[in-house]
């Protein structure tokens, strides 16, 4: 090979290189838009209470209420009306989902001793 | 069996040596609900199990009723797995009685989960009571979902608001309150604004010689907050009953029996005739208490309380059984 051509070969097969590296590069930095890491969205309700007390979660999440006691309760946000579950005998569930951001302080209207707070962000 | 029964006089302000005998003995049972006689003003009461032993005579009074409260109807676990049976046992304790009582109170948490069946199963189990008329306020256990709907649907005649009420019997004034409804988060019992304003017009202008007998479901007195055991607003009803020469407060709700003296008012909490629960602080939290099966009958106690008009003299006997 002239070595013209040998410059030439050489010049692609390092070009060729370097744009794989850099697409690499790319790939192993690229990040999924929107999905962010895995977050604890179960409240257990036991011995008259709720357990995490305050459970921050992001917008958009279905939290859900799993009756552990041996005792029923009910889970109400403090103004009655955003949610409100009926009777949760044990082992019964009650799911929400969270589409606005703010904090939400809720209680069981049987025990209203028994208080907890979602916070949506 | 012979039952080994102990006996204390926790209060004798008369220092007037009374006859422990001229007590109504009773002995508590899983069943227990509370007896009270009314002879010439004075008011006792004593827990059903031990009437047998009580002098007849002794009972008989103008006026005789029975309190029974929290029979839970629809529990099911451990603590007590067949409530009905219980519930029919504390009725064949009532219609035992040598001197029946003329109606019952039923101090609420009737059902367990405010459902149709429970209620039934309730009603049909009291039917066969002597006594006929049974007056009932609600527990929070009565009113879940539907604010209380359903139960005064079925027990909210001659009531007003959310099922209060009172009745003249023999000349004893009876006020049935409600102090479970509305209840905010982190809150305790609650009587209201309507519901105060409606007591307070009741017992305006009855000769204060008048002997009140006031249930209701969550203790009227501060039994022990944390566990939601007590009335927020309940110092302002007491306010308009302590110009009463006696006054007696009936409540549910703790499953134990327990009572206090504040001048001339007594509070008395009635057992379960479903379940105990802890004493207060005894426990995480105020569930059922679970207790070897074949204990669950003898664990309660009796109490007899007897109070002396214009005395304010208070004898209370606390016996416990086994």
């Amino acid at each position: 090979m002239k070595w013209q051509e040998k410059c030439l070969y050489t010049t692609c097969v390092l070009a060729a290189m370097s744009m794989l590296a850099v697409s690499l590069w790319a790939k192993a930095t690229h990040r999924e838009p929107g999905k962010p890491p895995e977050a604890n969205t179960e409240i257990k309700i036991d011995n008259f209470a709720f357990s995490p007390e305050t459970l921050t979660v992001p917008v958009g999440t279905t939290v859900q209420w799993t009756n552990r006691d041996d005792i029923p309760h009910t889970v109400v946000s403090d103004d009655k009306s955003t949610f409100k579950s009926k009777a949760l005998d044990t082992d019964d569930k009650f799911s929400f989902t969270f589409t606005k951001a703010g904090t939400y302080p809720y209680f069981c209207s049987v025990h209203p001793k028994m208080t907890g707070k979602v916070v949506v962000q | 069996m012979k039952r080994q029964v102990k006996d204390e006089i926790q209060y004798d302000h008369n220092h007037d040596g009374i006859d422990r005998r001229g007590f109504l003995k009773c002995m508590a049972w899983g069943g227990t609900g509370a007896f009270c006689a009314v002879n010439g003003g004075i008011l006792s009461s004593v827990s059903l199990s031990g009437l047998s032993v009580a002098d007849a005579k002794e009972v008989k009074g103008q006026l005789t009723f029975a309190q029974i409260s929290d029979s839970h109807m629809g529990f099911s676990k451990p603590a007590n797995p067949d409530v009905v049976a219980t519930l029919k046992a504390a009725v064949d304790k009532i219609n035992a009685l040598p001197n029946p009582p003329e109606f019952l109170l039923h101090t609420g948490d009737i059902s367990h989960l405010s459902k149709p069946e429970e209620f039934d199963t309730v009603d049909q189990i009291l039917r066969s009571c002597v006594a006929k008329d049974v007056f009932f306020v609600p527990g929070e256990h009565d009113v879940i979902g539907d604010d209380g709907k359903q139960y005064l649907e079925r027990y909210g005649a001659g009531t007003k608001g959310a099922g209060w009420r009172s009745f003249d019997k023999n000349g004893v004034h009876f006020v049935g309150l409600v102090n479970v409804q509305n209840l905010k988060a982190g809150g305790l019992g609650s009587l209201g604004t309507e519901q105060l304003e409606w007591l307070e017009q009741d017992l305006n202008g009855r000769s204060s010689s008048t002997p009140i007998v006031v249930f209701a479901h969550v203790p009227l007195w501060s039994v022990y907050p944390e566990w939601g055991w007590g009335t927020e607003d309940s110092a302002q009803a007491l306010s308009y009953m302590k110009r009463f020469g006696s006054v007696t407060v009936l409540n549910g709700h703790i499953h134990q029996t327990m009572q206090k003296v504040e001048g001339k008012i007594t509070f008395h909490t009635a057992a379960s005739t479903a379940f105990p629960q802890p004493q207060p602080g005894q426990a995480e939290g105020p569930g059922p208490m679970k207790v070897p099966p074949d204990q669950l009958r003898a664990l309660l106690g009796i109490t007899d309380v007897k109070f002396v008009r214009g005395q304010h003299a208070l004898a209370i006997v606390d016996s416990k059984l086994g």
